[in-house]
């Protein structure tokens, strides 16, 4: 195919781009321990929080921002930021969804998000965050029936002190990098997630995030605990209105798998790129991770990245049980200007772990993306395994596409596997499709879908379906 | 006193020596030195936090206190046992000092130069001095331009257009068992002619109980259609530390292959870089490191595609025992507008011990999209339906994985041409091997029955 | 239906057609032989739309349209459609959607609204079983992992789905167990009717046993020499193709 008519299918314009017109209770910005006790007092937080959050903040001041990714963008003033807004004032949110505010469920429709149809239509639970409150939370019986706890941090801090106390920064220390110090600082909203002993939990969890109101970074926290044989499968989505100024999200995710528990994680992730020359898009640093403590304990990834201008994430799973698992399927879309540096970490610290890595990179236009994991063989993980699978597709001849596996495997009986290819989509594919009669455009869709089938077939069905189409959307206009 | 100090008061000490015995060394030699000593002040030794020395630490190299030799005297009965025995044409320097006793140049064809660097300088130093440093300059890493600043003796071949050199030319390093520790810097400069073809062999070796700094740097120009092979065999005693790097620049249509056997040292660090510049260039990277002991090895390897249609392919074999660790870095960039490019990169790596460690990082940074890029990497153990099918032939268990393992190095030595070179790394590899596979004996035993035969190459 | 008027094709600066006149009508079969490397596989390439071939001169019309002023797909979508040699893997997707897509697209092309679910699904698994393949097909990524025989099915399964007005068949007996050559023959026999035409490309006589074409053309060195029925192809199976050669330079 034509040079010229990739490019035009590579370039489109972002269609969830809008803003919501909210007033925020928003404090100037600029960061400091006076602000992080605003933040505390404003959550009605307990005495120790507080004293965490400044204790990360502390460390956070004496860390350097992190340079060792393949990314590219002008530094950031975290005094330029405001670290603190809510839509209306807290002690008024609302209870179910009658009560809330129609603007906000106008974002939704235009998100393509139906809420309440889409909620009791897919079964789903839907703890949405706008900005940095929750604002609404639905099938609450439901789960509590089952035992399962499913509310925001703020109010499990209230609520379920002891467990937000036992495992917050359990997984994700404080210090653990210069994202999550500053996360830990500030962070003012997020998902709580408790799944009692032996208990399924009976819906998928679900989360939409939203960034608004100019110079916002958000901060969530989510927290998942998934005790001895339960199970979760949890669903983040996500994206963010049009806005000139680069917004920071710097999220962090801890999962808790105890014994035989299992925890599904999936991501749609679709925050605003930017303008064609990179303007305006949000740069996303996130840390995720998971602690599969117990013997036999499982913990899956499945992302799907197709926004923000700046990525910087590595979901990873740390394997310290017994012969536990982690999986990492990821699928990372970029376009324009888009940087993304991803990947995973597995370390194997248990007998008999094993990890599977699948990760398809699709770069287009002037983008840019690295895949960077570890696999770390420790040397009590006996018989350990580990397969790592990482395709890159080039679309174009301005985009980047580069692989770098770390392996550090310290015991003679371990199995490492390691698969990489770069390559562009195969003339012979495109004509084999188009001597079908199929369109340029969609041949390129179809080719790159079955790219990225792998992991397609690992998200909750609902998500695959929006998966594909967000895919088709990133590269509409990419491509026709 | 700073590490770096310490050695640039050594510089400081030779610089003085030369001067009172009248050595005469050209400016631009002099202001390079400078230049590159500054650089190294500056840099220091680079420490775990660099990403390029991530995995190995080279705190001994830089903690230690090394001198420079002031002769090249070694026992003629003891270098014949550690040459290598084929006919060849062959340098030989001594703890970094050239030896001319044990070398020999008689089979040098015309067309070819092959002299040390200390007499192409006396000759005609302006000859050399277009082409050192051209590719390796004080910038690559703190130990080139250490290096640098030691420059004063080392290796340069020159072939004219179209000259084609049968014999291997071999470039002996002995490293001696001396009372106090020595280092040397030597300096490899190969500028090969349009179309003219050469195997070069470097060799490291020296006396069991010798614990010297080596730290060598090596620079290759292929002009147009120019074919060179290159070996490098390192078997240095246990003790000695040795650095390398070697960067290879490719014309048109020339080839180059690196044949980089590691087996010795106790902390051997190889970078080993080859720039694609123009159409056709091509390059092959074959590699085998085993290590047992504490030995520490580390492989650094980058090819950097510059040019549309031009190729590589790697392949890197390492074996693990004991409390060795290894290391492998293998890295591809493919520079935007260097389409038609093909590049594979393959890694595997068996550990014989728990206790043993492997870091492998295969990277691929690519800016062009009509390529065909891939790598692999494994590690793990030998495989179990082998070893039970050997047994089904009757060897025993211990002698079956032994076999195996030296098959699994045997994948890359098989296209090693030079039979001396192939015939020393089996009988080591199998020496190497646990006591327990008990194979020293049996390859000896078909090593010499392939000779007795008449089948050898000599 | 296909007029093919002095058409002259290069790859690479190398000239592998050079003056080839073809004309084809609705309802006949024509078959085109030749020693290798004579263009055989060239002239249904070209006629598809491959763009690794460069058409220096000549014309290709179909149905009064310019082929070579359409797009690759406009041509599959009037209706001409090639069954490759060597038919391209492509991981990841289901061969029950390159077969909806490709079917859409061509009733889009002629107006028409997609075809319906349920229609659709008893149209395919219809011509499945005729060629006698499992329902599990549908599911596989197109060729991937497929045999020989079962690529060379699937190409034909294309055609039926798709209904070409003009089938262009490259090597299609390649690799074939006689079984599997007797599923394509019919599989192709099928296809015949008063409205389509079928082009067949290959090497060997074999296949022309269970293919009967109307037309045989000898195609040697980038030009067609000798055309005929049916009986040429047995006799250049029991002579060779030499003596056409050399009839054709007398």
């Amino acid at each position: 195919m034509a040079t010229e008519e990739m490019e035009k299918l590579v370039r489109r314009e972002y269609t969830q781009g809008f803003v919501t017109d909210i007033e925020s209770d928003t404090v100037p910005p600029g960061l400091d321990e006076s602000v992080i006790a605003f933040i505390s007092q404003k959550k009605g937080e307990p005495e120790w929080m507080l004293e965490w959050r400044l204790d990360a903040y502390r460390q956070w001041l004496k860390m350097k921002e992190p340079s060792w990714a393949h990314l590219n963008y002008p530094p950031i003033d975290y005094q330029a930021i405001s670290y603190y807004s809510a839509p209306k004032k807290p002690e008024d949110r609302p209870q179910s969804l009658d009560e809330v505010d129609p603007k906000l469920l106008e974002t939704y429709e235009k998100l393509g998000i139906p809420l309440h149809e889409r909620a009791a239509l897919a079964g789903v639970a839907v703890d949405a965050v706008f900005d940095s409150v929750s604002v609404t939370t639905t099938f609450k019986e439901k789960l509590a029936e089952a035992g399962v706890i499913f509310c925001s941090i703020s109010e499990a801090m209230r609520d379920y002190p002891e467990l937000v106390k036992q495992y917050l920064g359990s997984v994700v220390p404080k210090g653990d990098n210069f994202f999550a110090a500053l996360n830990s600082a500030v962070f003012t909203d997020g998902s709580f997630v408790y799944v009692p002993e032996g208990v399924t939990c009976p819906m998928e969890l679900s989360t939409y995030f939203r960034i608004n109101a100019a110079n916002t970074g958000q901060f969530e926290r989510t927290l998942i605990i998934c005790d001895k044989q339960a199970q979760v499968s949890y669903l983040e989505g996500c994206t963010a209105p049009m806005r000139d100024e680069n917004q920071l999200h710097a999220a962090v995710v801890e999962l808790v798998a105890l014994e035989d528990a299992y925890i599904k994680y999936s991501t749609v992730q679709n925050w605003y790129p930017g303008d064609e020359q990179g303007r305006g898009g949000i740069y996303n640093f996130v840390t995720k991770r998971a602690d599969c403590r117990g013997d036999r304990s499982k913990v899956s990834w499945t992302q799907v990245e197709t926004g923000s201008a700046i990525t910087w994430k590595y979901p990873s799973c740390v394997l310290r049980g017994k012969d536990s698992v982690g999986e990492f399927y990821s699928v990372a879309v970029t376009n324009g200007r888009q940087q993304a540096d991803t990947g995973t970490k597995m370390i194997h610290i248990g007998e008999g772990t094993k990890s599977t890595i699948v990760s398809k990179g699709i770069a287009a236009g002037n983008s840019d993306q690295a895949y960077r994991g570890l696999v770390k063989i420790g040397p009590r993980a006996k018989g350990a395994r580990n397969f790592t699978q990482c395709d890159s597709l080039l679309i174009g001849d301005r985009c980047g596409a580069h692989t770098f596996p770390y392996q550090e495997i310290g015991n003679s009986s371990a199995t490492v596997e390691h698969e990489a290819t770069t390559s562009k989509i195969g003339e012979d594919q495109l004509f084999y499709c188009r001597q079908r009669g199929i369109s340029e455009e969609d041949a390129v869709n179809m080719i790159v879908n079955g790219f990225c089938k792998d992991v397609f077939q690992e998200l909750p069905m609902e998500f695959a379906v929006e998966a594909e189409a967000l895919l088709n959307v990133t590269l509409e206009g990419a491509v026709g | 006193m700073s590490a770096a100090q310490t050695f640039l008061n050594r510089l400081e000490e030779r610089l003085s020596e030369r001067q009172a015995a009248s050595l005469p060394e050209p400016t631009w030699i002099a202001a390079r030195r400078q230049a590159a000593a500054a650089r190294f002040e500056a840099l220091g030794f680079p420490t775990r936090r660099d990403e390029a020395w991530k995995y190995t630490d080279v705190r001994r190299i830089g903690e230690g206190d090394f001198v420079l030799a002031r002769d090249a005297a070694f026992s003629k009965a003891t270098a014949a046992t550690l040459t290598l025995p084929i006919e060849a044409i062959r340098l030989t320097f001594v703890d970094g000092l050239f030896s001319a006793d044990l070398s020999d140049l008689s089979a040098l064809p015309s067309g070819a130069t092959v002299e040390p660097l200390s007499q192409a300088l006396a000759n005609n130093h302006e000859a050399v001095g277009g082409a050192l440093g051209r590719l390796s300059g004080v910038e690559f890493s703190p130990f080139a331009a250490l290096n640098t600043a030691f420059t004063e003796e080392g290796a340069v071949i020159r072939l004219a257009p179209g000259t084609v050199v049968e014999q291997p030319i071999v470039l002996q390093f002995l490293s001696r068992a001396n009372e106090a520790a020595v280092m040397s810097h030597p300096r490899v400069l190969i500028e090969a002619g349009a179309r003219s073809q050469a195997t070069v062999v470097e060799h490291y070796v020296g006396e069991t109980d010798a614990a010297n700094f080596t730290n060598v740097v090596g620079e290759v120009l292929l002009d147009r259609g120019a074919i060179l092979k290159h070996y490098k065999l390192q078997e240095a005693p246990l003790g000695d530390l040795h650095i390398a790097s070697l960067h290879v620049d490719q014309g048109r249509d020339s080839r180059f292959t690196s044949f980089n056997v590691n087996l010795g040292g106790a902390l051997v660090r190889n970078d080993l870089v080859a720039d694609l510049n123009a159409q056709g260039a091509e390059a092959s990277y074959l590699g085998l490191f085993f290590a047992q002991g504490r030995q520490h090895v580390d492989n650094h390897t980058l090819v950097n595609h510059n040019a549309p249609m031009t190729f590589s392919n790697e392949n890197y074999k390492g074996i693990l025992g004991d409390r060795a660790r290894g290391v492998f870095n293998g890295k591809v960039i493919v520079k935007r507008d260097s389409q038609k490019i093909e590049a594979y990169q393959s890694n595997a790596n068996l550990l014989l011990s728990d206790r043993a460690e492997i870091d492998a990082k295969p990277e691929l940074e690519i800016y062009a999209d009509d390529i065909k890029c891939s790598h692999g990497t494994t590690t793990g153990q030998l495989d179990e339906k082998a070893v039970f099918a050997l047994r089904t032939r009757g060897i025993d268990e211990q002698t079956a994985r032994g076999l195996l393992t030296l098959a699994f190095a045997g994948e890359v030595m098989e296209q090693v041409d030079v039979d001396a070179i192939a015939e020393r790394v089996e009988r080591t590899v199998a020496g190497k091997l646990p006591e327990r596979f008990n194979l020293a004996e049996l390859v000896d035993a078909s090593l010499n029955e392939v000779h007795d035969a008449g089948l050898g190459e000599e | 239906m296909l007029e093919v008027k002095d058409l002259h094709v290069s790859v690479e600066g190398k000239e592998i057609l050079k003056g080839l006149n073809l004309t084809i009508n609705p309802g006949e079969v024509h078959a085109i032989m030749g020693p290798n490397g004579a263009g055989k596989s060239t002239l249904s390439a070209v006629i598809a739309g491959n763009e690794g071939y460069e058409v220096t001169s000549g014309t290709i019309t179909f149905e009064g349209q310019d082929v070579l002023e359409m797009e690759i797909e406009e041509r599959a979508q009037a209706g001409l459609l090639l069954g490759f040699q060597y038919p391209v893997e492509i991981p990841g997707v289901k061969n029950v959607y390159l077969l909806k897509a490709a079917l859409n697209a061509q009733r889009e092309a002629r107006g028409e609204g997609e075809i319906p679910a349920p229609e659709f699904m008893k149209l395919v698994r219809e011509k499945l079983a005729f060629m006698k393949m499992d329902n599990s097909f549908l599911q596989r990524a197109v060729n991937e992992g497929f045999s020989g025989g079962e690529k060379k099915r699937n190409e034909i399964l294309q055609m039926l789905v798709l209904q070409p007005k003009l089938a262009m068949l490259d090597e299609i007996d390649s690799g074939l167990d006689i079984d599997a050559m007797k599923v394509v023959a019919e599989g192709v026999n099928s296809l015949r009717s008063a409205e389509r035409a079928i082009l067949m490309v290959t090497h060997y006589q074999r296949l022309l046993d269970y293919i009967e074409p109307d037309y045989v053309h000898v195609l040697v060195d980038g030009r067609i020499v000798k055309s005929g029925d049916k009986d040429l192809a047995l006799e250049l199976e029991s002579r060779g193709y030499e003596w056409v050669t050399e009839e054709s330079a007398a």
